[in-house]
């Protein structure tokens, strides 16, 4: 199929950006959005030109390194998926596709269509984590009993990649979502809950001063999130942030 | 203070004032509605109770504060998030994955400010600085106008879809648990907004056609 590209092109953080458009011709149905990406950038190539920037690794749907907004969406139209699954029978022949980078004070533009969200890499440092020993007395965490609900609801909490598609999404570019998966994975298991009030201060405190907005809940970030990351998350960060004031 | 600094307690401080002016409201349709049932009688009597009542007289001020830290805060909460993004989409699709009400808060809620300043002027400055001799006829005259009963009726559904999201979203800031009561309180949320549109406009219809 032919399609119509409109993406952003911006040589480096501090130049001036903006959309150029591009014309692709043989894409196939069953390629993946990257690589009708990759097909552009042989052209690009082969012509001596510059090819565009995007972040990728596993392209699999699991490392959380694509992100990609496309056509006013994050990962683009279809729910449940990252960048690297969509697949181009998702378009039609003729479309014009506009591909912009995630956009938030939060993640600068480095180069085209790649930001840095290492932002949220520095929320994880200061709290995404519990301590624990490793010196050879360590005790099986399956030793404690845990209920079932708790263990899916944690386990679906750390099914988050930590693609930032939550913050792009948000009007108020949040990284609420992404923060409150962190929190609550660990709140809901009794080897977190140790350090759960400093965790969350701590983690909100590098939220807020990594310049993420503030959440609205008008949940769009839920929508929008490959690993359907659920608000109940958010709504637990709440209560723990407030129980955190009491300790 | 530190606590007031984080994004969080902001939201939480926003959650309570929402919540606190949803019982005034609540407060106040209950007491417009006996302009049309009973009628003159128990309005003028609740007009009575409200001048004179103590507790009242102590919740007034409490009141005016709760509109001035609500406003204030939600002004600012949207100015601040508007700047965490200055480079905008060209191509932004967000009808997709978030209600329109959710969306426009402030502009809801802007509209339910400036008939809450035509209200103020209309009604409370004549209550507070001169003999009114006749609430009921002060009140139910004001629905003669056409453009203020027209604004009346706009302000209140604005309010209403204000509240379609408010409501619930108060809720989700102050965490309650989601998996068990999420349901419960969107749904209790749209009636609560639906009734308070309907029962306000309703009162002003009803005065406008009578
Ligand atoms: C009687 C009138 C009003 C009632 C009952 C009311 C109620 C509420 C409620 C329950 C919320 C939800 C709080 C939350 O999301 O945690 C809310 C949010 C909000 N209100 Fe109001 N409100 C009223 C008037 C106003 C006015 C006059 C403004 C003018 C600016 C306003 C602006 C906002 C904004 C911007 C939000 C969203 C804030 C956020 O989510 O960060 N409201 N309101
Ligand atoms: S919460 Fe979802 S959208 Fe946000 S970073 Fe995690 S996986 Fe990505
Ligand atoms: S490239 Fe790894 S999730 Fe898309």
């Amino acid at each position: 199929m032919k399609l119509n590209l409109k993406i952003w092109r911006q040589a480096g953080p501090n130049a001036k950006g903006q959309m150029v458009d591009y014309k692709i011709d043989g894409v196939e149905s069953d390629m993946s959005f990257l690589e009708m990406l990759d097909l552009l950038n042989e052209k690009l190539i082969s012509k001596g030109d510059e090819p565009i920037a995007f972040d990728h690794d596993c392209r699999e749907g699991i490392c959380g390194m694509c992100s990609l907004y496309i056509n006013g969406e994050a990962h683009g139209p279809d729910k449940l998926t990252t960048t690297c699954q969509l697949h181009m029978r998702r378009f039609n022949d003729g479309d014009t596709i506009t591909i912009e980078p995630w956009r938030a004070n939060a993640f600068p533009v480095i180069k085209d269509l790649i930001v840095d969200r290492s932002a949220l890499d520095r929320i994880q440092q200061a709290g995404g984590y519990i301590s624990v020993n490793t010196s050879g007395r360590t005790v099986d965490a399956n030793n404690i009993p845990i209920p079932k609900k708790n263990a899916d609801m944690a386990f679906d909490a750390a099914t988050c990649i930590g693609c930032g598609a939550c913050v792009a999404t948000c009007k108020n570019a949040s990284a609420m979502l992404f923060v409150s998966a962190k929190v609550a994975q660990f709140a809901l298991l009794p080897q977190g809950r140790v350090e759960a009030a400093k965790r969350v201060q701590d983690m909100i405190a590098v939220m807020d001063a990594e310049g993420f907005g503030s959440c609205t809940n008008t949940g769009a970030c839920e929508v929008e999130c490959p690993k359907g990351i659920s608000l109940t998350n958010i709504a637990i960060l709440n209560k723990e942030f407030l129980l955190a004031q009491v300790k | 203070m530190t606590f007031l600094k984080t994004s969080v307690a902001k939201k939480v401080a926003m959650a309570l004032s929402g919540l606190f002016l949803v019982l005034f409201i609540l407060v106040h349709l209950a007491i417009n509605l006996t302009l049309i049932y009973p009628g003159k009688e128990a309005f003028d009597a609740a007009v009575e109770f409200m001048g004179t009542n103590p507790l009242i007289q102590i919740m007034q001020p409490v009141l005016a504060l709760g509109f001035i830290f609500h406003i204030s805060m939600g002004i600012y909460l949207e100015w601040n998030n508007r700047s965490k993004r200055s480079v905008k989409y060209v191509n932004n699709n967000p009808k997709v994955a978030s209600s329109w009400a959710s969306r426009n808060m402030i502009w809801t809620g802007l509209f339910v400010l400036l008939f809450l300043i035509i209200h103020l002027l209309n009604y409370f400055v004549p209550f507070k600085t001169q003999e009114v001799s006749d609430h009921y006829v002060l009140v139910t005259g004001l629905f003669k106008s056409p453009v203020y009963t027209l604004i009346y009726v706009l302000a209140f559904i604005s309010l209403g879809i204000h509240l379609s999201h408010g409501f619930q979203s108060a809720f989700q800031s102050l965490g309650t648990p989601r998996q068990k009561c999420h349901k419960f309180i969107v749904y209790s949320g749209n009636l609560f907004a639906f009734l308070v549109a309907l029962g306000f406009s309703a009162i002003a219809i009803y005065f406008y056609f009578n």
